[in-house]
């Protein structure tokens, strides 16, 4: 039986979401106002700051300054085939550890994990070299192999995870009706686990996004994503909070609307699991 | 008819490509720094010029260090051109790294570049990176509040009068801090601030020996008096300001002094940017009778890594940014005060230039910080806020640390110089010195 909540706990447990939610949001907002102020105004106390003057300058100069759509795109490429390439390797391999385990199975997820636990730099050096021997330096392929590899621990442990609550009695009717493996998986398996492979891809595009190690280190000018664009405003000599925090807001705003339409999925695929 | 159409296309498709070919391309790093990117809004002009496209790669100082670091030890041909600084030229022009800048054009007149930015930017007298832009540090102060104090600031003061100038400003009630000054950790940020105020207290980083220096007592009257003074007269949490920082807060009308680099007088004067504009005054930076001054000298400069195969597009355009040309195209579209300062001599000859009411203290502070001798005592380094050793970098990030732990009242001086002095004789000792 469910435990009855009482009206005034509810509202406490509003007061505080709201709480922890605007706190985490805070930045974001901040960087926003920021974006709006001109360089004189941004560095202003934050008092004083809102009820300057607002004005879209630094959009201007960002804009006139930058290839945004250059960067975007790059973004854009290197996130979604990152996540992709990811999947491709991930399903069949999440699908034989959930389905098919051996002895081992637990001992190779955790040293798939233990590779996250590796600081990037440490590999940084061996990479570049590897980079540079294949011709892969400043390239959108380059970029989204290295991505793949970097979020491909946690690509399968989410599928893996989703994949074990499936009921593996399902799967066994589908093999007694004559369905193949490759059928298995495609029309049995892939349609029951979508709300989780979907919070996957949210995830994983969302991580490829937001990377800035390797994306700042294996990147000169032609595959440059956003990251890049973001760094390219920072200044040791000169105020620049206003045209960083536009370049920022510029730079993050594609996913946080994404993030937004698609919140629910997120949520639901990293809440409840594949069976509802 | 759809044949001949497509092969038209395909033909035309070909033609932009193959003069595409042509068109060779060179990549550029460098910093987002005022200078720079006026710098590539006059790339066109370079490329109308040559047939030589430009391709910028805009990173924060630091990444840009690790960036171009990476790439020139692997040879991985990512740039063209780096924007480096003093500190990196005479390591990697020792290291083979970088393409030697000995057979720049007679139009390009070499030998007018100042002899301090040359020393800095040369390795056993081969210049590698050709200055894009120099400072030095001077004091930058509130002409109002000095005359509202009663006191008139000298050219050329001593530590001991900016101390008693800034008591003397600081108004608390009404938000003035007497003097601003970095305190932030990091050898580029307050490390470069104190290392500069240390060669004017006596102090030096490595003897002739290269052991390091923190337990003498020229150290600690720096560090003594520079929180002193701070603690007194300067302004909440300096322990993490800036460039940046102090800069905001003397826009603000908030300091009465900032001693800090030469490049910053442009954006205090700036009737757009600073409240304060019409009354700032210039003056070297302090002493305290020892023979050396606490003002710094830094250039950011044009290089070539070794093992580009666009070495001759690269030197062309190194040439054309670094030229007298260049000054004389900023002055004209954008007037002498926003012209790259402190890298030519023939700048500080010109009577348009010498206008600028902050050229003349400029020049003095290049002119009165030698790279070479540094100290008051002998050193075996070269570098005024840095020695220019690859293990420095990390070191003073480390010492600065504990520097600013003191300031911010987190360990004593006395801690904090132990520790430097330990770490630094560890780290040097680990790098075989």
């Amino acid at each position: 039986m469910a435990r009855a909540v009482t009206p005034q706990r509810k509202a406490l447990n509003t007061l505080i979401a709201w709480t922890i939610g605007l706190v985490i949001f805070f930045p974001i907002f901040w960087i926003f106002v920021l974006s709006f102020k001109t360089e004189g105004n941004a560095i202003l106390p934050p008092l004083e700051v809102l009820t300057s003057p607002w004005t879209l300058e630094s959009y201007g100069v960002v804009q006139e300054r930058s290839d945004y759509f250059k960067h975007f795109g790059n973004s854009v490429i290197i996130a979604f085939g990152s996540t992709i390439l990811g999947l491709i390797v991930a399903v069949p391999a999440a699908w034989a550890m959930a389905f098919v385990p051996s002895r081992s199975t637990k001992n190779i997820l955790m040293w798939m994990l233990s590779t996250k636990m590796l600081p990037a730099v440490g590999v940084l050096y061996p990479i570049y070299l590897v980079f540079i021997q294949l011709g892969l330096l400043d390239s959108r392929l380059g970029l989204t192999i290295v991505l793949m590899l970097i979020n491909l621990p946690i690509i399968v442990w989410m599928l893996y995870t989703y994949f074990r609550e499936i009921p593996g009695e399902i799967l066994e009717a589908a093999r007694m009706d004559g369905a193949t493996l490759r059928e298995e998986v495609l029309y049995v398996l892939t349609p029951m686990a979508i709300p989780g492979m979907a919070s996957t891809v949210l995830l994983n595009v969302i991580l490829a996004w937001n990377e800035a190690f390797w994306t700042l280190n294996l990147t000169a000018s032609k595959a440059a994503p956003l990251t890049a664009f973001i760094a390219s405003y920072s200044s040791p000599e000169g105020l620049f909070y206003a045209k960083l925090s536009a370049a920022s807001v510029m730079a993050i705003a594609p996913i946080l609307i994404m993030g937004w339409f698609s919140q629910k999925q997120l949520v639901r695929g990293l809440t409840f699991g594949a069976v509802k | 008819m759809y044949l001949k159409s497509a092969l038209r296309a395909a033909t035309a498709v070909s033609m932009i490509a193959a003069s595409g070919a042509y068109a060779e391309t060179i990549t550029i790093a460098t910093v987002n720094n005022g200078d720079m990117i006026r710098m590539q809004g006059y790339t066109d002009q370079f490329t109308e010029a040559t047939g030589i496209d430009v391709e910028w790669v805009t990173l924060e100082e630091n990444v840009l260090r690790q960036r171009v670091t990476t790439d020139i030890t692997t040879k991985g041909g990512q740039f063209d051109i780096m924007t480096i600084g003093m500190y990196e030229t005479p390591i990697w022009g020792a290291n083979g790294w970088l393409v030697p800048l000995d057979d720049l054009s007679e139009e390009y007149d070499a030998d007018d570049i100042l002899p301090a930015m040359a020393g800095g930017l040369s390795h056993d007298g081969t210049l590698y990176a050709a200055p894009f832009y120099g400072e030095s540090s001077m004091i930058m102060y509130r002409t109002d509040l000095m005359e509202q104090a009663g006191l008139d600031m000298p050219d050329a003061p001593t530590w001991e009068f900016v101390r008693e100038a800034a008591a003397a400003m600081t108004d608390r009630e009404n938000g003035i801090n007497g003097i601003c000054l970095r305190g932030k950790a990091g050898w580029g940020e307050g490390g470069a601030l104190i290392t500069a105020m240390s060669n004017s207290f006596g102090a030096r980083w490595f003897d002739m020996d290269w052991k390091p220096q923190f337990h003498t007592q020229a150290w600690a009257d720096t560090l003594t008096f520079y929180k002193g003074m701070m603690d007194e007269s300067g302004p909440a949490g300096y322990a993490t300001n800036g460039f940046n920082e102090n800069l905001a807060l003397f826009q603000q009308g908030k300091c009465g002094m900032w001693i800090d680099a030469t490049v910053a007088a442009s954006f205090v004067t700036n009737p757009d940017e600073s409240t304060v504009a019409d009354s700032v005054g210039f003056a070297l930076a302090p002493d305290t009778g020892l023979g050396k001054r606490a003002n710094w000298l830094w250039a950011w400069a044009l290089a070539i890594p070794a093992g580009t195969q666009k070495e001759d597009s690269a030197k062309q355009f190194i040439e054309w940014a670094t030229s007298k040309d260049y000054i004389e195209l900023v002055a004209e579209n954008e007037g002498w005060a926003n012209v790259p300062p402190g890298a030519r001599t023939s700048l500080y000859e010109n009577p348009n230039y010498m206008d600028v009411p902050f050229a003349q203290m400029t020049l003095d502070s290049i002119l009165s910080a030698d790279p070479n001798d540094s100290t008051v005592e002998e050193t075996p380094y070269v570098g005024v806020q840095f020695a220019a050793i690859p293990e420095f970098a990390g070191i003073a990030t480390e010492v600065s640390q504990e520097f600013s732990a003191a300031y911010a009242g987190q360990q004593s001086v006395e801690e904090a110089l132990e520790k430097a002095q330990a770490l630094t004789t560890d780290a040097m000792e680990a790098a075989g010195y």
